[in-house]
């Protein structure tokens, strides 16, 4: 291996780690397609307790999402600022983009405090369980992705990211937008369709 | 290399990490055969009172989990370890230092797991665990939790070692090296890696379910409130199916190495034993409900699981008669290595018919859950896997221990274990058939059952010994003088052009392809003569780190964590995460400080090695 | 090649078991079937045993044929390097696939003739699965029983299951195949016998400790005998007297009633309805006879005949054991 963070292009012309989290993404389309199929498959099965139509706010939720998106926005300036060595530049959307992701969370948290108290839980019914272990999860990994965005800002702050770590934002910036990905589908099986 | 218990430690050498998973998993293969033993013993009479309905049961439930999980799963990492970087012409894997994370979690969820036959809470539901008897309410102590830890806990093992062999595979061959020149061992564990990769996720989805049943009081898998016990049958499945294609692709892969080797003829049909792995693997997803014939899915469903399952059998058979087509025309020589390999095409075929029978669900209503799967199930997973497996011990041996093992012990060892496992297993049909079911700690007398369980019983030892012989066999050469040569079969492939064992860096030179079988063609002139590049000065290798370990010993601190304090599991997370920086940052040499891993001293290793030309960074 | 020891033991073995083929013979049998369900299964598995063995006899064949036709042998020249032939992979992927189409055509047919709908006319059972027990119930007859059924010879019956628990499966391999009984799930099996027998079954989904002590009995009879023993069992039980009467007395005073049924007596529901208990063949779903000494037995400590019975070890002196045996074996 040579100096750290450089690109290693492989057999095929990509980089061994960007080829990787590829890899590791393609596991995360199965493990968030099983949590996805889980609630699919108890919609409208509970036998009692808060339905989704009466708990979710979809307008509340629509702001949220579109924070999301508007982070992966962020994570897309982040990485061209850094390719060009925008030092600049990094620095602010690499704060943005796992900012929005912690507003995110917040409205995330928010919701969940109100769900439990006009009655979803995760024991009271099966839409309570096949919900918040969904979104749950996928707020654990927002929440990853924010702690690995908020690392390399600190480098940026730091002045240690140069054009040469673009790879590694890269790949950050492909988790995250997985990330988000999976939200838009779960917004859209969970709260829009019905 | 470094020095002693430390190197080993801190290992990131695929070859010293293959070793690891190797004795590991041969001593966990040991541990599963003395559970068998006791089952067997337990058997050979009707009314046994060898152990208890609660020790039977947990003893059957653990045998095959250990078999699945912790024996030839990680037997078989062991020649992807070994061999696969070698084959490519490689260095080392894609990321050395998640290579030995993988060991690792893998060692210490095998001791957490096996922790629990010390709380006298082994888990006891079967190695498949069906809902609803893995509830709280049906299995109220920590068997079950310490099976959900434990296999999460391995998942990540294998989650992680197949990201890293995609990435080596597709991206690490030597030039020259397109797919179809690639062995097929290592076309055998690329569709291997892809199935862990896709189908792990799904049973980690089933666990987490059944762990938040049991730690938080969701109802996921009770049908009281509305929850479906079948959702853990389909989600297991759904991991489960493919998992018995990543127990056996591999030794499909070693037997495709083996038989061109001592038959001194290339692979018969080499591009249609590769599409057939891949098909199989790819069908290997589309069939899972063939495990779930007697739930009452409906017959158009039945329908549709039972023509795809009869499908499979086409590439498999396919397979095999390529593989006799290599032996025809052959020069062949009967090393032990080949009679295993003979012995894995013979056993396996027997598995598949069997499995044809269970394909058919108006036959597998009577064939489910009794002795006919536990006959079927055995003839593939030890007459294959295991098989594969020592065919490939046998093969590569010498190349990872510069030993030979002795032939003529060879033979005793492959023909104990041959008719051992016949005397065992074959009489398990006769028993499906008289309606002996599964799972069951004893029998009555006067079932017709009392003869051929004691004939199995007394074919388990026979296998038994014949594992002993090939210990006996591993530790003679392992004390003996006489050091292996760099190709001791005459092989086709690049493992052969490197000393035994190879060198740390493997190669000094790495090699340019031409040819599928490059070596075969360099050593028969067919390659073009090029004049061979002067050595490198300096051969960078990736060097130690204690963090792998580091990392590991927090998740299964975590894990313990759950069965004993939440404070636990936050101290297992804090190690993770602090392993996981300073990982992160180890090579940043801006970050300075902190612990360096120590630096290369003398050449040591494995005996017989030649002296190592690593430079450190 | 094959050391000389090695070689009489795989000739022993090989001859042994190719004779241990005949000799199948068990009251679980799955290969003398005495339904018509079962014989449909028997029929399709021979029709795939026969492709099987076809199929292991010719590959086993080459294999070895061709591993002696060409091992090394001194002046052996080098083999000429084959690296394939088109004609033969297709040939050797058609063969399969007409195999495969011979052996699902049959299968999807008998799939869809067993998951035919029960005919009108057939006997309507219900069988609930506990652990480690099996509730039965002829809902049309108004009988209720444990760990037996009785079933007329010569007239379809539609076996609906259900557990109380988890999962277990219903299994009498003389009778046909299993089903699988699961929580919110209501599973069918129907057949029709047509030869008098008793056959024995067992629970084939692992259940719980004493999943090997779950097993039951189904006795098929001549309509007449059904109705006889039908009659039987609709009636309640005659009054007991003497030592049975005594039983009776240690029946009610011990805490049986908060678990069993007798009717006119009790109607506990934890565990197996005991009205006509003495007229069984067995007790204990299947593990013991139903002899004086087992029963007293079964009595005196369930959990140590049973692994985890629900029923607990009650502390009855040998005085109350023999009046209690008297008593339930007097409720035929």
């Amino acid at each position: 291996m040579t100096t750290p963070h450089e690109a290693v292009i492989g057999s095929t012309g990509l980089d061994h780690r960007k080829m990787g989290v590829w890899a590791f993404l393609g596991s995360e389309c199965m493990f968030f397609g099983s949590l996805i199929a889980t609630y699919l498959v108890y919609k409208g099965r509970s036998l009692s307790g808060p339905t989704p139509h009466e708990i979710l706010n979809i307008p509340l939720t629509s702001i949220s999402t579109f924070v999301l998106l508007m982070s992966s926005l962020l994570m897309v300036l982040a990485l061209a600022a850094v390719q060009r060595g925008d030092a600049l530049g990094a620095r602010l959307w690499l704060f943005g983009t796992p900012f929005f992701g912690m507003i995110f969370l917040g409205f995330q948290v928010y919701e969940f405090a109100t769900f439990v108290r006009e009655g979803l839980t995760l024991q009271v019914n099966l839409f309570g369980a096949s919900f918040f272990v969904l979104t749950g999860f996928h707020g654990a990994h927002v929440s990853v992705g924010v702690v690995w965005l908020l690392t390399l800002w600190t480098l940026a702050l730091r002045n240690r990211l140069t054009r040469a770590d673009a790879l590694i934002v890269e790949i950050a910036g492909l988790y995250w937008h997985f990330v988000d990905i999976v939200w838009i589908v779960i917004f859209t099986l969970v709260y829009l369709i019905q | 290399m470094t020095r002693g218990v430390w190197g080993w430690i801190t290992t990131v050498d695929h070859k010293r990490i293959g070793i690891l998973y190797g004795v590991t998993a041969f001593v966990f293969l040991l541990v599963g055969g003395f559970e068998a033993l006791l089952i067997r013993l337990q058997l050979a009479r009707p009314d046994g009172a060898v152990v208890s309905a609660g020790t039977y049961n947990e003893l059957f439930t653990m045998h095959g989990t250990t078999m699945v999980f912790l024996a030839v799963m990680p037997l078989n990492a062991a020649f992807f370890n070994y061999i696969v970087p070698l084959m490519l012409g490689a260095r080392d894997v894609a990321f050395p230092r998640l290579n030995a994370l993988s060991y690792w979690i893998f060692l210490f969820g095998s001791l957490f797991l096996n922790a629990s036959f010390f709380v006298n809470a082994a888990p006891n539901a079967g190695w498949f665990g069906y809902a609803n008897l893995t509830a709280k309410q049906f299995s109220p102590g920590a068997n079950i939790d310490f099976w959900v830890l434990g296999l999460q806990i391995l998942g990540v093992s294998s989650l992680i070692a197949g990201f890293n062999f995609i990435v080596t595979i597709l991206n690490m061959r030597a030039p020259g090296m397109t797919f179809m020149r690639m062995p097929v061992f290592v076309w055998m564990t690329l569709v291997t890696q892809f199935l862990i990769v896709l189908a792990f996720p799904v049973i980690t989805v089933g666990l987490i379910l059944l762990l938040f049943d049991r730690f938080f009081g969701t109802n996921f898998y009770n049908p009281a409130a509305g929850g479906n016990p079948l959702l853990w049958q389909h989600l297991f499945w759904l991991f489960g199916h493919p998992e018995v294609y990543i127990l056996i692709l591999p030794a499909m892969g070693i037997v495709s190495e083996v038989l061109p080797t001592f038959a001194r003829k290339p692979l018969f049909g080499y591009p249609v034993v590769v599409y057939s792995g891949m098909l199989i693997g790819l069908f290997g997803f589309g069939v899972w409900s063939h495990h779930m014939f007697t739930v009452g899915l409906g017959a158009v469903v039945d329908s549709a699981f039972a023509v795809g399952t009869m499908l499979i059998g086409i590439p498999t058979g396919v397979k095999i008669f390529n593989w006799i087509a290599t032996l025809w025309g052959g020069r062949i020589r009967l090393t032990t290595a080949l009679w295993f390999a003979l012995g894995f095409i013979a056993m396996f075929l027997m598995g598949g018919l069997s499995g044809i029978m269970h394909a058919s669900p108006p036959v597998d209503m009577q064939q489910q859950d009794s002795y006919f799967v536990v006959a079927h199930l055995h003839y593939v997973l030890v007459g294959g896997s295991l098989f594969g497996i020592f065919a490939g011990l046998y093969y590569w041996w010498p190349k990872m221990t510069g030993r030979m093992l002795s032939e003529r012990a060879g033979r005793w060892n492959f023909w104990l274990m041959f008719v051992g496992f016949n005397v065992t297993f074959f009489p398990m049909h006769f028993l499906g058939l008289l309606g002996m079911p599964r799972r069951i700690y004893t029998y009555a007398g006067g079932l017709g059952w009392d003869l051929w369980n004691l004939v199995s019983t007394v074919g388990v030892f026979i296998l038994a010994l014949g594992i002993l012989v090939f210990i006996g066999n591993a530790v003679a050469s392992l004390r003996s003088a006489a050091p292996a040569p760099a190709d001791p079969w005459d092989g086709r492939t690049l493992e052969w052009a490197v000393s035994s064992p190879p060198p740390e860096y493997n190669f000094r030179n790495i090699p340019t392809v031409h040819h599928r079988d490059e070596l075969w063609a360099l050593k028969a002139g067919r390659a073009p003569v090029e004049a061979a590049p002067p050595p490198p000065r300096e051969i960078h290798l990736p060097p130690p780190s204690f963090y792998p370990i580091v990392v590991a010993a927090g998740v299964v601190l975590a894990a313990t964590g759950a069965l004993t304090h939440l404070a636990l599991v936050v101290a297992g997370a804090l190690v993770v995460v602090f392993g996981a920086y300073r990982w992160a940052f180890e090579y940043r040499s801006s970050l300075g400080g902190g612990l360096r891993p120590p630096s290369d001293a003398s050449p040591r290793g494995l005996r017989g090695q030649s002296p190592r030309s690593s430079g450190p960074r | 090649m094959i050391p000389g020891p090695a070689r009489v033991i795989l000739l022993l073995t090989s001859a042994a078991l190719l004779l241990a083929g005949c000799g199948l013979d068990s009251p679980m049998t799955t290969v003398e079937p005495k339904s018509d369900l079962g014989r449909a299964i028997h029929e399709l598995f021979m029709n795939i045993s026969g492709w099987a063995l076809l199929i292991f006899v010719v590959v086993e064949a080459l294999l070895i044929g061709v591993v002696f036709a060409f091992r090394d042998r001194p002046g052996r020249e080098e083999p000429r390097a084959t690296h394939g032939h088109l004609g033969l992979e297709i040939a050797w992927t058609l063969v399969p696939v007409i195999i495969v189409i011979a052996i699902a055509v049959p299968t999807i047919a008998t799939i869809f003739k067993t998951n035919a709908r029960p005919p009108r006319e057939a006997l309507a059972i219900e069988v609930t699965g506990h652990q480690w027990w099996w509730e039965v119930r002829y809902p049309e007859l108004g009988i209720v029983t444990a760990n037996e059924i009785h079933l007329p010879v010569g007239r379809a019956v539609s076996l609906s299951l259900k557990t109380a628990d988890v999962l277990h499966s219903f299994w009498v391999p003389q009778l046909g195949g299993k089903r699988d009984l699961i929580g919110g799930k209501l599973n069918n099996l129907t057949f029709t016998a047509d030869v008098p027998g008793e056959y024995p079954g067992q629970c084939a989904e692992f259940c719980g400790v004493s999943h090997a002590n779950m097993r039951l009995l189904v006795v098929a009879q001549s309509t007449a005998d059904f109705e006889a023993w039908a009659g039987r069992l609709k009636a309640p039980p005659a009054p007991p007297s003497g030592e049975a009467a005594k039983g009776h007395q240690a029946f009610l005073a011990g805490g049986c009633v908060a678990c069993h049924t007798i009717q006119g007596v009790a109607a506990g529901v934890l565990g197996p309805d005991l009205t006509h208990i003495g007229g069984r063949k067995t007790l204990a779903a299947g593990i013991l006879k139903n002899t004086p000494d087992d029963l007293a037995r079964w009595l005196k400590d369930p959990p140590a005949t049973k692994p985890g019975a629900l029923m607990p070890k009650l502390g009855l002196t040998d005085d109350q054991v023999a009046a209690l045996v008297a008593y339930l074996r007097s409720l035929k």
